[in-house]
């Protein structure tokens, strides 16, 4: 037991204990957590900085409002809902078509205007919220994710996760759903998490319930060597986050669009450890190194230059 | 900056704790390990008595120090009544008094006693031989024939008494025995003729009255025995069997001939006495000894609260220790709870309802809770009304429970009721969301894990020693923080996530 700790300390690994005290403690402060966790705020946020997001269709904040909601939908056949507030994935619902009144699933299953109207309720009486505090249920676009993921994903939409820290991109990975984790892309849920070269953007290996694979468990695709269009792009994007929230340390989740390009899905103030088993590394020799450099580093392509100088193409 | 802060804080807080214990502990003698004997007893007399709106005086015998028995923290309770404690030709007494009063009276004299050994020199009586008493007659007769009796059948004064209180318990009393005891054959009464003998025999004897320490007695009855003095000493008897010596746990309340208490004015008095062990004694010796010394430090101490919140704090004062194992339990081995406090709070529900009973109790209704609110899920409540509806299915559970468990003469499952509600509310949402979400594999390993942080929580929250310590040294609070706050920067990797990262290794 105390040899795989020595083994994991060498190897660099952050656990949650450093990651609270170290990183997000000492570099998020905390009157800035509202601007990631509220991904109303984050939404609007990268808006006006000019990046990307998927297009907001409307806010539903009252029980009024989803009284409403089949005439605010009206217009959009496919769209996604999710809660302001919410954590983990969970409380979306993404509705990839119409049958008469009936709202038809990703997975093919329909529901009723009801089923979805309580689903909205729940929403915004704080079910999936931190804390349980009354939420905000936003409906957005379904995004189209680009053809490079089409045969390595079953059913949702695979999203790329960023940690950023003080500007610089540290680690990356793409999440991909599986049948058993439903049409959410979380790690532990069974989803795969596939490690991202940082210079190159191609996948490394991929993680599948803390096994190394190689191929896609549905579909048999491998997911290794998947070279990600768009990946300068994605980096600069996730790069001026830090800035434009104020947080030193986050976890920036970004989808690539069929059309239009990468979109900023939301930011995470607390993100999660799991990268470190996609990418087989730890983050602490990663996070030290910026550390040490990050004064050095005066505009983007700096900080977009030092990481794929340092952290990509080793392997 | 903020590292070094926090140590220089940590220091201090544990300078603090460890100051004031090693004080406590060292120079005022604070025990360290609970009391398991007790040397303490509370004792009362309580005199209840009609008043007619006229002056009342009252007085009382009262005990005094003696080689055993050491009478600390006197009080009087007694309303409006003057009262005056006199000592006199080595008796105490107490004097209350009013100009008027009415209807039901009560006085209250307590007192605690402390069982001392010391060296007080007896009190040697005047005179070679006592006075000899005035008995006339018949009565006179009859008492010299008695004494002279016993005198011949024995060679020394301890004779003499066995033989005369043999003579006196006799069931067939001879002619002269029956003529002085009359009808009065009360212990009291053969006690006090004994010592009328004596002083005619030329042996000093004197009447004893007192009560047994004995615990949590709420009536105890006045015992009478006989002293006398022989060889420099005074010497007990047991007037009934006549025995030398009487059991150490006699209190010797008053000596002589006088009764407990005497009156004018008062009608229907009644006394009685009541004897009760104390917990803290030693703790209470230190008190009664630190007194004079050391007030300010003892005046703010959790003694100088009323008894009933003394307890309260015995309890809180162990949730800092159980949240500290919760703190390790979660920061430093990593494994998942529901609720951040709960289990402390549930481990100190199962100190009042015992272990295997808390066992049973929680895991049923959390299990047809959790079941209800399964069910629940269906009508797509919202949630707040939902949450009101769970307390209310709670509460009916623990009354349905508590009900049948009276019926069936389970006693045990009364003690339901006190588990906090709404914690179990809350774990049975908290366990609901997450099986929805992450399934019952999740919900249940989350379950367990709560469930084995509320017993070790349980075992270690009831060490009476550690009880002992958070309530007599609450100093150490101190350190305890410290080393919470030294906790709250560990930034180790969680023994749970060891082999979560196991993968890492095998590059």
């Amino acid at each position: 037991m105390f040899s795989l700790k020595r083994q994991l300390d060498e190897i660099g690994v952050l656990g949650i204990n450093r990651r609270n005290t170290e990183y997000t403690l000492k570099y998020n402060s905390r009157e800035r957590y509202p601007l990631v966790d509220d991904k109303l705020q984050t939404k609007e946020l990268a808006q006006k900085a000019g990046i990307a997001v998927p297009e907001l269709y409307g806010v539903i904040e009252t029980e009024y409002q989803v009284r409403r909601f089949p005439e605010l939908i009206e217009p959009h056949e496919e769209f996604a809902l999710k809660p302001s507030r919410g954590s983990g994935g969970n409380g979306i619902l993404v509705v990839a078509g119409r049958s008469k009144n009936m709202y038809r699933k990703v997975d093919g299953s329909l529901l009723t205007g009801e089923e979805v109207g309580y689903h909205l309720s729940n929403i915004i009486s704080g079910m999936y919220s931190l804390g349980g505090q009354p939420d905000k249920a936003l409906i957005e676009y379904r995004v189209q994710f680009d053809p490079v993921f089409e045969t390595i994903s079953y059913q949702g939409v695979p999203d790329i996760r960023v940690i950023v820290f003080l500007g610089v991109p540290v680690m990356s990975m793409v999440r991909l759903p599986t049948r058993m984790s439903g049409d959410k892309a979380n790690l532990h849920q069974g989803a795969i998490g596939a490690g991202i070269d940082m210079a190159s953007g191609t996948t490394l290996t991929a993680v599948w319930r803390n096994t190394i694979i190689s191929e896609h468990p549905d579909t048999g695709n491998p997911v290794t060597g998947v070279k990600i269009p768009n990946w300068q792009n994605l980096l600069k994007i996730a790069s001026r986050c830090n800035a434009l929230t104020g947080l030193g340390y986050i976890g920036v989740d970004l989808v690539l669009d069929k059309t239009k390009g990468p979109l900023i899905l939301e930011m995470n103030a607390r993100p999660g450890l799991n990268i470190q088993i996609a990418n087989r590394s730890g983050l602490i020799p990663r996070l030290k190194l910026v550390e040490q450099h990050h004064t050095e580093l005066a505009n983007l392509d700096d900080r977009v230059d030092f990481s794929k100088h340092h952290f990509g193409g080793k392997r | 900056m903020t590292r070094r802060h926090l140590i220089l804080l940590t220091l201090t807080l544990t300078l603090i704790g460890s100051i004031v214990f090693l004080y406590k502990a060292l120079v005022l003698n604070f025990p360290l390990v609970p009391e398991v004997r007790s040397d303490i007893w509370e004792i009362e007399a309580h005199l209840s008595f009609v008043a007619d709106n006229k002056p009342i005086k009252v007085s009382m015998n009262l005990p005094r120090n003696s080689r055993q028995f050491a009478i600390v923290n006197e009080n009087f309770i007694s309303r409006g009544y003057g009262v005056n404690v006199v000592a006199e030709d080595g008796r105490r007494k107490v004097h209350w008094s009013i100009r008027k009063a009415r209807g039901t009276q009560n006085l209250y004299y307590r007192a605690s006693v402390r069982r001392v050994d010391r060296d007080i020199p007896p009190k040697i009586p005047e005179g070679s031989s006592p006075e000899k008493p005035d008995i006339k007659g018949a009565y006179r007769e009859a008492s010299e024939a008695l004494v002279s009796e016993a005198r011949e059948k024995s060679a020394d004064k301890d004779g003499i008494v066995i033989e005369l209180l043999h003579r006196l318990n006799n069931p067939r009393p001879g002619d002269n025995a029956a003529l002085l005891l009359g009808k009065k054959t009360s212990v009291q009464n053969k006690v006090d003729l004994s010592v009328q003998l004596l002083a005619l025999a030329g042996i000093h004897a004197r009447s004893v009255h007192g009560i047994r320490l004995e615990d949590q007695k709420r009536n105890s009855t006045i015992i009478h025995w006989l002293e006398i003095y022989d060889k420099k000493q005074w010497v007990s008897y047991d007037p009934i069997t006549g025995r030398r010596g009487v059991p150490e746990d006699y209190l010797v309340w008053w000596r002589g001939m006088e009764p407990l208490f005497e009156s004018q004015g008062a009608k229907n008095l009644a006394a009685t006495v009541s004897v009760s062990r104390s917990e803290e004694s030693a703790i209470q010796a230190v008190l009664e000894t630190g007194e004079m010394k050391k007030p300010f430090l003892l005046d703010f101490s959790l003694f100088s609260l009323p008894i009933e919140t003394q307890s309260v704090y015995h309890v809180i004062l162990l949730l800092p220790v159980g949240v500290l194992l919760l703190v390790i339990l979660r920061n430093v081995i990593g494994i998942r709870t529901f609720g951040t406090f709960m289990p402390v709070l549930i481990a100190m529900a199962f100190r009042e309802t015992q272990l295997a009973w808390g066992l049973f109790l929680f895991t049923t209704l959390i299990a047809l809770g959790l079941g209800i609110r399964l069910y629940l899920a269906h009508l797509k409540l919202l949630v707040v009304p939902r949450l009101a509806a769970i307390l209310i299915i709670v509460i009916f559970l623990m009354a349905i429970f508590s009900i049948l468990t009276h019926k069936l003469g389970l006693e045990r499952g009364l003690s339901v009721a006190l588990f906090p509600m709404v914690i179990l509310t809350m774990t049975i949402e908290r366990m609901s969301i997450v099986w929805e979400e992450l399934g019952a594999l999740d919900t249940l390993q989350q379950g367990a894990w709560s469930l084995v942080a509320a017993l070790l929580a349980y075992v270690v929250m009831t060490l009476s020693y550690i009880e002992h310590l958070v309530f007599v040294f609450p100093e150490l609070l101190f350190i305890l923080l410290a080393g919470m706050l030294l906790l709250g920067r560990y930034a180790g990797i969680r023994l749970l996530e060891l082999p979560r990262f196991k993968s890492l290794t095998k590059l």
